[in-house]
C-alpha cells in the first residue's frame, strides 16, 4: 500500500496534523492569512473522536493565557495566529517561558508594521528569535518552507517542547500558509492519558495528591537571588538547545564560492536562484536554516571559510542577517537582500542581487 | 498549677486550622480581609473533600502568593488573565474543580475583557473576586472600584469622575450575562459575615460540581494599608461607605 498524499494549504496541514499527532487543546482567534487553522479544527469535530477541545477565544490574549492554563497541566495546547495578533500574544509568551510551560504557537507572518498587509512577510524574526516580551528568554522557533514541513513542524514542535519545557513557535508566512502542496500526514496517536500525563510532566497541574507536594505554575521569584538562579537555569537550557538542536538544510555547498542564507519560503524561492545561476556556471549554493532558534552558526562559519561572501535573502528590511554577520565574525563580507510589505522576490531578481553585491560586489 | 502541654490535648481542642492552609506565615497587613477568605476557602476545600481536584489560579496583586497558603496546585496568572487561564485549565481537566482569585483592579480594570468572556461563555469556574476598591500590592493607586470621592495615591484629593470615571459595578454587569449562574456580594468583616461568604463558596462549588456555570462571589474588603487607617477604622469606613454603593446580597441564583 502507497503512501497516503493529500493536497492540502499549510494551514489545513498544520490543523490536520495536529488532530493525527493527539494534542489536546487549540485555543484562536480568526487573523488572516491562517483562519484555516482554526477552521478546518472546527469542521474536522476533533472533539468526537480524539477529544481535542477547539474553542475560539475572544482576543490573542485570551488564547495564550488559555494555553498557559492547559500546558501548565501538561496537556499539548497549541494556538495559530498571524503577525499583529502575535504581537499581542508577547506578555503570554514571556510568562510561559519564565514558568517553563511548553506549548506551540504558530505564526503566519504578514507585512507590517501595524496592521500592515495580509500579503506575507518574513519581518517578525526578530520578534521571534530575539524574545518579543520583556525579560531574558528564548523561544524554540522552527521555519517551515513546504507544507510538509508545516505538518511535521507540528509534532517536531510538541518533542522539543516537552523535551525542554519550553514554548516552541512556528514561524511561517502567508505564503507557507495558504499554498496548496502534497503532503504525507503524520500517523495517528491517541491523547496522552493523565496517568502519562503524570508519569511524564510531574510539574503539570492535575491536581495535588497527598503523596507530593503541590505544583505551581509561576515565574515569579522576589528575591533576586532565586531569580537570579531561575536565570541561569533558563540560560542553560538555551544553551543546551544551541548544541543538540540545531537543523538546517544545504543546496550546492559543497563546492559554492558564493552562499545564500535563505529560511522558509524565501528559500523556495532561492533555490530557484541556485538552479539559474548552476545552469551559467555560477558556484551558488544555498543554506536554508530549519532552527531560526537555536541558530545554524557552526555551519555558516564553517562556510565562511569556503565562499567569497554571503547573501541573506529575506522579506524583510533585514534581520536574519545580522545572525548571519554574528556567525561569519567579519571572515568575508555578508549583504542582506529582500522585499517588504508582502512583496516575494522572483528567483531572477535574487540572481541579479547575487551579481550585484556579491559577485561584483 | 497546669502546664499549657497539659491543656493542648485533642479532647479540649474545640478550633483548629484547616489542613489545607499551610504553615506559611501570610504576608498580608494586620486588618487585611484576605487571610479571612483565604482560610474560609481552604476550610470549604477541606470540607467538600475536593483538596486532590482543585486547582487555583492566582492573580497579580497581594494575593499573588496565595499559592504559598493554600495546599492545592495552583498557576500564577498575568495580571488580569485568571479567567482565560482557568478557562484552559477546566476545557482540558472538566472533571476538576477550578477556581480563580482576583482583587478588583486585575478583574474589573485590566482583565475586564478576559472577565466577562469567560463569565458570557459560561466557564465552568468560580471567581473569588476581592474588592476593596484600591490597588493594594502597587501602593494604593486607584482603582477601577474606588468609590468617589475616595482618596487614593492617584487621585490624591478623591476620585472625581469628570477626570476618573465612575466607580465600575461589575458584579451587576457580570449577573446580566446567560454564562453566569450564581453572583453574590458577601464581606468578612464579622463572624455572622464570614459564616455568610464561606455558605456563598460552597453554593459556587457546587455549582461547579453541577456544571451550572460560571459563579462569582464579590467579597467587599478593606485595605487598611491602602486607605492609611486602623483595622478597626477601616472596617467602620467600609460599612459607612462601601456598602451603600456595593450593597451586600445575591445579584443572581439561579
Amino acid at each position: 500500500m502507497g503512501e497516503d498524499i493529500k493536497l492540502m494549504k499549510g494551514n489545513e496541514a498544520i490543523a490536520e496534523a495536529a488532530i493525527r499527532i493527539g494534542v489536546d487543546g487549540y485555543f484562536g482567534y480568526p487573523i488572516t492569512p491562517q483562519s484555516e487553522v482554526m477552521e478546518t479544527l472546527m469542521a474536522k469535530q476533533p472533539w468526537d473522536t480524539t477529544g481535542m477541545v477547539v474553542l475560539q477565544a475572544e482576543s490573542e490574549i485570551a488564547s495564550i493565557n488559555m494555553l498557559y492554563g492547559g500546558g501548565g497541566c501538561g496537556k499539548k495546547v497549541m494556538t495559530s495566529s498571524s503577525s499583529p495578533g502575535i504581537s499581542l500574544m508577547q506578555e503570554g509568551l514571556t510568562y510561559l517561558a519564565g514558568a517553563e510551560v511548553p506549548c506551540l504557537v504558530v505564526n503566519v507572518v504578514r507585512g507590517g508594521p501595524g496592521l500592515g498587509t495580509i500579503q506575507p512577510a518574513q519581518s517578525d524574526y526578530f520578534q521571534a528569535v530575539k524574545g518579543g516580551g520583556h525579560g531574558d528568554y528564548s523561544l524554540i522557533v522552527l521555519a517551515p518552507a513546504s507544507v510538509q514541513e508545516m505538518a511535521d513542524h507540528v509534532k517536531l514542535g510538541f518533542d522539543l517542547a516537552f523535551k525542554y519545557r519550553n514554548p516552541v513557535m512556528i514561524l511561517s508566512d502567508g505564503v507557507i500558509g495558504q499554498m496548496m502542496e502534497k503532503v504525507v500526514l503524520p500517523s495517528a496517536k491517541s491523547r496522552w492519558t493523565e496517568e502519562e500525563i503524570k508519569e511524564l510532566n510531574p510539574w503539570a497541574t492535575l491536581g495535588k495528591p497527598k503523596t507530593r507536594e503541590r505544583n505551581v505554575i509561576t515565574s515569579l521569584k522576589l528575591q533576586s537571588d532565586e531569580m537570579e538562579e531561575h536565570n541561569h537555569k533558563l540560560q542553560a537550557k538555551y544553551q543546551r538547545m544551541k548544541e543538540e538542536e540545531v537543523l538546517f538544510e544545504e543546496f550546492n555547498c559543497a563546492d559554492a564560492q558564493y552562499l545564500i542564507v535563505a529560511y522558509g519560503s524565501s528559500s523556495r524561492v532561492c533555490q530557484k536562484t541556485v538552479e539559474i545561476a548552476r545552469d551559467k556556471g555560477i558556484k551558488l549554493g544555498l543554506l536554508r536554516p530549519i532552527t531560526l532558534f537555536p541558530f545554524p552558526s557552526d555551519r555558516i562559519y564553517e562556510l565562511a571559510q569556503q565562499v567569497k561572501g554571503i547573501l541573506s535573502v529575506e522579506m524583510s528590511a533585514g534581520q536574519m542577517v545580522e545572525d548571519v554577520r554574528l556567525s561569519v565574525n567579519g571572515k568575508v563580507p555578508v549583504y542582506h537582500y529582500g522585499r517588504l510589505g508582502g512583496m516575494v522576490p522572483s528567483p531572477s531578481e535574487v540572481l541579479k542581487a547575487v551579481d550585484e553585491k556579491l559577485i561584483g560586489g | 498549677m497546669l502546664e499549657i502541654n497539659d491543656i493542648i490535648k485533642p479532647e479540649n481542642l474545640v478550633y483548629g486550622k484547616t489542613p489545607v492552609l499551610t504553615d506559611s506565615v501570610m504576608h498580608y497587613c494586620p486588618g487585611c480581609s484576605h487571610g479571612v477568605v483565604h482560610k474560609i476557602l481552604a476550610q470549604v476545600i477541606e470540607e467538600m473533600g475536593i483538596q486532590e481536584q482543585t486547582i487555583g489560579v492566582a492573580p497579580v496583586g497581594c494575593a499573588v502568593f496565595a499559592y504559598n497558603y493554600i495546599d492545592i496546585d495552583w498557576h500564577e496568572a498575568a495580571h488580569g488573565r485568571a479567567p482565560a487561564v482557568a478557562t484552559g485549565i477546566k476545557r482540558l481537566l472538566p472533571e476538576k474543580m477550578v477556581f480563580t482569585y482576583q482583587g478588583d483592579g486585575d478583574l474589573a480594570a485590566i482583565g475586564t475583557a478576559e472577565t466577562i468572556h469567560a463569565c458570557n461563555r459560561g466557564e465552568n469556574i468560580v471567581i473569588i473576586f476581592i474588592n476593596n476598591g484600591i490597588y493594594g500590592m502597587t501602593g494604593g493607586q486607584m482603582a477601577p472600584t474606588t468609590i468617589e470621592g475616595m482618596p487614593a495615591s492617584t487621585c490624591p484629593f478623591g476620585r472625581t469622575p469628570e477626570r476618573d470615571g465612575y466607580p465600575l459595578k461589575m458584579s451587576e454587569i457580570l449577573a446580566t450575562l446567560p454564562g453566569t449562574c450564581y453572583v453574590t456580594r458577601q464581606a468578612v468583616h464579622t463572624a455572622a459575615h464570614v459564616r455568610k461568604t464561606k455558605k456563598a463558596l460552597v453554593k459556587a462549588f457546587e455549582n461547579q460540581k453541577m456544571r451550572k456555570g460560571t459563579s462569582i462571589v464579590e467579597v467587599v474588603s478593606t485595605c487598611s494599608s491602602g486607605w492609611k487607617m486602623t483595622p478597626v477604622n477601616a472596617n467602620k469606613w467600609m460599612v459607612d461607605n462601601m456598602f451603600p454603593f456595593y450593597k451586600l446580597g445575591d445579584l443572581k441564583n439561579e
